[in-house]
């Protein structure tokens, strides 16, 4: 948004609490890579020039990538500087921050969806001795006691987790609910590849039919494998991770109660899975890359065992530490305004919020499938720079 | 529905649920509802129960007609088997529920069924009703649902329907996850 702002020669500031890529320096586990490829990440004006453009990026070199970026745009940073508020004025907003306020006729929120790990109510149930973790918190399996562990949650970060703990020697059994699972390679072709080619990721949020839904659905079960190997539920099955429907309860006497729907959840998951397939198939086709490219096939059904235990003693010392990778949700404290719907999301079309000239960017099909990607903030910034450019020169809007 | 698409009845009225998914978007005090049965004891182990009122979109709400159902258990329990037993009534709830869940899905996916039947199956060890063994659950072991679906449709739409269904299900939510239960004695 620096960027595009800039070529419209408007004037403006990048407010950030710590250093630029502030999230990936410091609330992320060290393992973690980029689940998009390495030339997925086009910001405008800048991509990757490396000599591994299908790897997926370290977590330093995520870090890296951001604040080149920066360097490269000039872009107009004021690190340290922490938002306390946002409120209306007359002619627009008052910013204050821990280094002073700002009035500024147009605002950007771009501090993000995954602010703060959300954590299951029954958290409070956990037996003492157990440790937790968010995916915020943790690191890497040196933190953990030697022991059990129990992963919540069997989306991205719960699966690489889960993973990477079972094969430190702690037993881990992973309480599964709703996630969408996906082949990192197809037919030879890395998912992001597929997805980016045939225009799923360009889908924009007005052409969807219930952009609601869309935005709520988890993101996809991918991982930047350094082998680029699929990390699903039958791979963790395969080294010995214990497979466990979705945490509906802890008793007072501390034992965790999972729901019976693990078969339809994975169900349900590769039948989603195998559509969108279907869908690169059709596209592959028509577009004549069939004979160029691997012939089409599927993935084995998720494995669920007969009867999946529906209750886990977290009071019995088995269990030492459980891991919350129960997604995020954004943090608005700071925002004084009258913009939230009742579960505290903004109110927005493809980023514009209803508060005049304030706009929302980097939340899940804010314009485009691609909106949360970095690869997908190039566009948003440039369709949400043309309103508020319009907006400054005091033109009439319509909200798209 | 779009131009040129058969017309799909399956004698759900699609455009009255989402009409009603969309005006209780916004007003989340009529989505409150409170669901009702009453039962009285017959003699042994019968009893009679009814199902007549609940209270939903911010009223009572009365039907034109009243429901009963008798509950006994069977013959080889050395009872009088005067109608189902609770047991089954809870496969009869869970499998109306899947199938008036999968015509729903169906009509709004534009899917025409021609015929839905499921045998629905409860595995039960008597070991933990009749106190035997401790470690033995009184309810299901587990319950397995089949279905045999004829319908304008692939075998995997097929599929999602029934997945779906399950996903929005009231009582497979119920059977599958614990539910406060408070008794009380007047």
């Amino acid at each position: 948004m620096s960027r595009c702002l800039a070529d419209r020669a408007i004037d403006h500031v990048v407010l950030e609490r710590g250093e630029v890529a502030h999230t990936w320096r410091t609330e992320r586990w060290d393992s973690l890579r980029l689940l998009t490829p390495n030339w997925q990440s086009r910001l405008p004006g800048f991509g990757y020039t490396g000599p591994d453009p299908d790897g997926y990026r370290t977590l330093p070199e995520v870090v890296d990538f951001i604040a080149a970026y920066a360097q490269a745009i000039s872009a107009p940073v004021r690190t340290h500087t922490t938002v306390t508020s946002v409120s209306r004025t007359e002619t627009g907003y008052l910013v204050r921050t821990d280094q002073g306020d700002w009035s500024c006729r147009t605002a950007v929120i771009a501090s993000g969806a995954f602010n703060i790990a959300c954590v299951p109510g029954v958290a409070d149930r956990v037996p003492r001795p157990v440790t937790t973790f968010s995916t915020q918190q943790y690191r890497n399996p040196d933190q953990l006691p030697v022991g059990g562990v129990l992963v919540v949650g069997a989306s991205s970060s719960g699966t690489q987790i889960a993973n990477e703990i079972h094969r430190s020697g702690r037993p881990v059994t992973l309480s599964v609910g709703e996630h969408i699972r996906a082949p990192r390679v197809y037919r030879g072709k890395d998912l992001e590849w597929w997805m980016d080619a045939a225009g799923v990721l360009d889908e924009r949020y007005d052409k969807v039919d219930d952009i609601a839904r869309a935005r709520q659905v988890p993101s996809l079960q991918l991982a930047g494998t350094a082998d680029r190997s699929t990390l699903d539920l039958n791979a963790l099955t395969a080294i010995g991770v214990k497979l466990v429907g979705r945490l509906a309860g802890i008793t007072e006497s501390g034992k965790a109660q999972f729901g019976g729907s693990l078969r339809n959840m994975c169900a349900l998951s590769d039948l989603k899975m195998n559509r969108l397939l279907t869908l690169i198939d059709e596209w592959a086709q028509a577009n004549g890359l069939d004979g160029v490219v691997e012939p089409p096939h599927r993935l084995p059904p998720t494995e669920v065992e007969e009867a999946p235990p529906l209750g886990l003693d977290l009071a019995n010392g088995e269990i030492r530490t459980i891991i919350w990778a129960t997604g995020y949700r954004p943090d608005y404290s700071w925002l004084e305004l009258p913009v939230f719907d009742r579960k505290g999301m903004i109110r927005h079309d493809g980023g514009v919020v209803s508060s005049q000239g304030l706009y929302l960017m980097g939340v899940p099909f804010a314009r485009r499938r691609k909106s949360t990607l970095i690869d997908g903030a190039g566009d948003d910034a440039r369709d949400l720079s043309d309103h508020l450019a319009s907006y400054l020169h005091g033109e009439v809007l319509r909200t798209t | 529905m779009a131009d040129g698409d058969r017309a799909v009845d399956n004698g759900v009225n699609v455009e009255a649920l989402l009409g009603a998914r969309e005006a209780l978007t916004n007003a989340p005090e009529a989505a409150q509802f409170k669901w009702r049965a009453a039962c009285e004891w017959k003699n042994g182990t019968h009893s009679n129960s009814t199902v007549e009122g609940f209270y939903g979109l911010g009223q009572e709400q009365q039907r034109k007609t009243k429901f009963t159902f008798d509950a006994d258990h069977p013959e080889v329990f050395a009872a009088a088997d005067q109608g189902a037993t609770p047991v089954e009534y809870v496969l009869v709830g869970l499998a109306s529920c899947l199938t008036a869940g999968i015509a729903a899905v169906a009509q709004n996916r534009n899917i025409q069924l021609r015929s839905v039947t499921a045998t629905i199956e409860g595995d039960m060890d008597l070991y933990g009703i009749l106190g035997i063994d401790e470690d033995v659950r009184n309810g299901f072991k587990g319950i397995k649902v089949t279905y045999n679906i004829d319908a304008d449709a692939k075998p995997e739409d097929i599929e999602a329907l029934v997945a779906q269904s399950q996903k929005r299900s009231a009582v497979y939510d119920i059977v599958t996850n614990p539910t406060n239960v408070t008794v009380v004695v007047n």
